[in-house]
């Protein structure tokens, strides 16, 4: 296991890390409005899962190997899936609303930036508690009591402001596709990012980073749709924007508006089916919170995950392989599309018809690690960023491993797995390319048009 | 000690018995009815055929990632579950009890396999209190309370060890042994002991979560 300097025994106390935005949430707290605030999310949402999983919990410590931080922190209790817990929600519970500033400021840094809500743990829980929503339910608090961390809640701003995670004015969202389908022109000449047109098969929705840092993502996407002569478009309006960090800081009212203007949007133009970008806790958002909040089983408009897409392709034959790519791959799979919609088998798939040599890293599938950065751990910002990287020592091993074993590149299709990979390949030296599905396809398949 | 002795044997067991049924139906049905109000996407995505799957997996010794992990743990908790649920059931003096008071009768665990087995329970509660005590993860975990429910299922087994081979006191402990199962019997709904109750619950429900809507294994 890697050294870090807090791996050695167990700790008993921890350092709280001092947030500016916990802190100005705190400064505005008296008893009272905590235990009003909290006995009110109890009484008005706490309902029989959140009942019978406090009591149903044995506290036997099983769910402990599940979760990464606990392993890579030297097995240290605390970071034990129901110790976070422990350490928050039950204590919560046990004292009904009546809790103090540090215990507070305690709970937020668990539930924050502790917990990926990875749901890893739930797999390994004889009883299947699922600690994650366990723990959303303390993010939950902690926004009614306005304590989410900065970084964070200015994310869940830009979302209640502008319908998008990075405050992308709309015309600079038109402005995006329009700067690459010019540049998708010069290598494909009749390609298009059809914007606004109604009754296509696909309403294909992105994360706000997309347009702003990673404007390639939607160039090879625009290439790949091109290729497979796919009938789609994007929207001009706000409802392009699929992510939802106010899913993740407990905004659940916030989320719902979210996930209505991108059905609303999907649905206004008449699409069939909405095909959503390479981004895993979007695709929770859409299939799994954001539609149940909104009182729909399943989404009201049939939602498939790129990885998804990207099968039926090849499938179908739509797409086909040029010259397969050369540099041994490993394949991350993303917690919500793995454990959250099964994709392991599928990706795979994708991976073996584009790439010559595929290795799997261990463990893997719904077993995989998560990158730490999923859950809204990543948008908590650079105040528990080494908390982040170091709490997850073990996918720097898992990584080191396959890499031992010949792998070049990581392909992960998820944005946050890319920024929490990043963070770790760099933290603990390991060498590996981190690669989008989407890239790989791009750079093999036969492109039309072209010798 | 005969007014006691009467006692247990008599209206305390039917006490115990009602306190476990009737505590079960409440638990079970308050459980439903709050999941109506509540969470009613309980009700929509449970799915019997992944709910089965699930608890299938986790029911059968070794049927999940976790329990091949850790294979005493696994292998002393089924034989643990299995001594539990099956020694009251089975052992030839409950059975004759019965027998005698209802002229009902089933078939009987030979008596050196239910002095294993009682050992069994015993040995693993002995286990389970090593585990909260010395391995950090569970010592974290542990209140007061988890001591108590596990001296409240140790007692009577080993009262009744006691009684079967007629140690000193033993008409004490028969005492002891009878009390001590009429009052595990009725803490069984209200302690953690009601893990028993809602395993197929919450462990249907994750099953079902993961199977039908996320098509995913929860093993
Ligand atoms: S990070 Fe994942 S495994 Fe760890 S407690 Fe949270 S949901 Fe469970
Ligand atoms: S959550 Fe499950 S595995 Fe973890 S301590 Fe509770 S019962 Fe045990």
């Amino acid at each position: 296991m890697n050294e870090h300097p807090e791996s050695s025994a167990p700790k008993s106390e921890r350092k709280i890390i001092v947030e500016p935005g916990v802190e100005r949430g705190i400064a505005k707290l008296t008893p009272e409005k905590i235990e009003k605030t909290i006995r009110a999310v109890l009484s008005a949402e706490a309902g029989a899962r959140f009942k019978t999983y406090i009591d149903t919990c044995v506290h036997c410590g099983l769910c402990s190997d599940a979760c990464h931080f606990f392993l890579s922190h030297d097995r240290d209790p605390l970071f034990a899936p129901a110790a976070k817990l422990k350490q928050t929600i039950w204590e919560i519970v046990k004292k009904d609303g009546k809790v103090d500033e540090d215990f507070l400021r305690k709970a937020v840094e668990v539930a924050h930036s502790e917990c990926n809500l990875c749901r890893r743990c739930s797999m390994y829980c004889p009883f299947g508690i699922d600690i994650a929503y366990m723990v959303m339910m303390m993010r939950r608090i902690v926004h009614k009591l306005g304590l989410t961390p900065q970084n964070m809640q200015d994310t869940a701003h830009s979302h209640s402001a502008t319908y998008n995670q990075m405050w992308v004015k709309e015309d600079e969202w038109i402005d995006a596709l329009h700067w690459q389908e010019d540049e998708a022109r010069e290598e494909f000449p009749g390609l298009r990012i059809p914007i606004e047109k109604e009754g296509s098969d696909i309403f294909y929705s992105v994360i706000a980073p997309e347009p702003k840092f990673r404007a390639q993502l939607l160039y090879q996407a625009a290439a790949i749709f091109h290729a497979a002569g796919a009938n789609w478009t994007m929207p001009a309006t706000p409802g392009w924007d699929n992510s939802d960090i106010c899913m993740f800081t407990g905004d659940h009212e916030m989320m719902g508006r979210l996930k209505k203007v991108h059905f609303e949007t999907a649905l206004r133009l008449k699409a069939k089916r909405i095909v959503t970008g390479e981004c895993g806790h979007a695709f929770r958002s859409v299939y799994d919170m954001g539609n149940r909040w909104l009182g729909y089983k399943m989404p009201p408009i049939p939602v498939v995950h790129a990885v998804e897409y990207y099968h039926e392709l090849f499938e179908q034959g739509k797409i086909k392989v040029k010259n397969k790519y050369k540099k041994p791959v490993t394949f991350h799979d993303p917690c919500n599309i793995s454990r959250g919609m099964g994709l392991h088998d599928k990706a795979r798939e994708v991976v073996r018809a584009t790439c010559e040599t595929f290795i799997e890293m261990e463990p893997n599938r719904e077993h995989n690690y998560c990158c730490s950065a999923g859950g809204g751990v990543i948008n908590c910002g650079a105040p528990y960023k080494i908390k982040r990287v170091e709490g997850n020592s073990i996918k720097a091993d898992q990584m080191k491993a396959v890499a031992a074993k010949g792998a070049q590149v990581v392909i992960a299709p998820c944005h946050n797995c890319h920024g929490g990979l990043e963070d770790i390949h760099e933290s603990y030296g390991v060498h590996m390319e981190i690669k989008f599905l989407s890239d790989i396809i791009y750079e093999v398949m036969e492109k039309p048009g072209q010798e | 000690m005969h007014s006691l002795y009467y006692l247990v044997s008599g209206p305390l067991v039917w006490v115990s018995i009602a306190l476990f049924l009737g505590g079960i139906i409440y638990r079970v049905v308050s459980m439903a009815k709050l999941a109506r109000k509540k969470d009613i996407f309980v009700y929509e995505y449970w799915s019997p055929y992944y709910a089965l799957r699930s608890i299938l997996h986790w029911i059968v010794p070794f049927g999940s990632v976790n329990m091949r992990k850790r294979p005493v743990m696994t292998v002393v908790t089924f034989l643990f579950h299995i001594c539990l649920l099956a020694l009251p059931l089975f052992v030839f003096a409950h059975v004759i009890l019965v027998k005698e008071s209802w002229d009902v009768s089933w078939i009987t665990l030979p008596e050196t396999a239910s002095d294993l087995m009682t050992i069994i329970v015993i040995g693993a509660c002995a286990f389970f209190v090593g585990r909260r005590l010395f391995v950090p993860e569970v010592k974290f975990l542990t209140s007061p309370s988890d001591f108590l429910v596990l001296a409240i299922v140790a007692t009577p087994f080993i009262s009744g060890f006691w009684t079967y081979h007629q140690f000193a006191g033993y008409k004490a402990a028969a005492i002891v042994h009878m009390l001590s199962g009429e009052i595990m019997l009725a803490a069984i709904p209200f302690t953690r002991l009601s893990h028993m109750i809602f395993f197929p619950f919450t462990r249907g429900y994750m099953g079902s979560e993961f199977g039908a809507v996320k098509h995913a294994r929860d093993w």
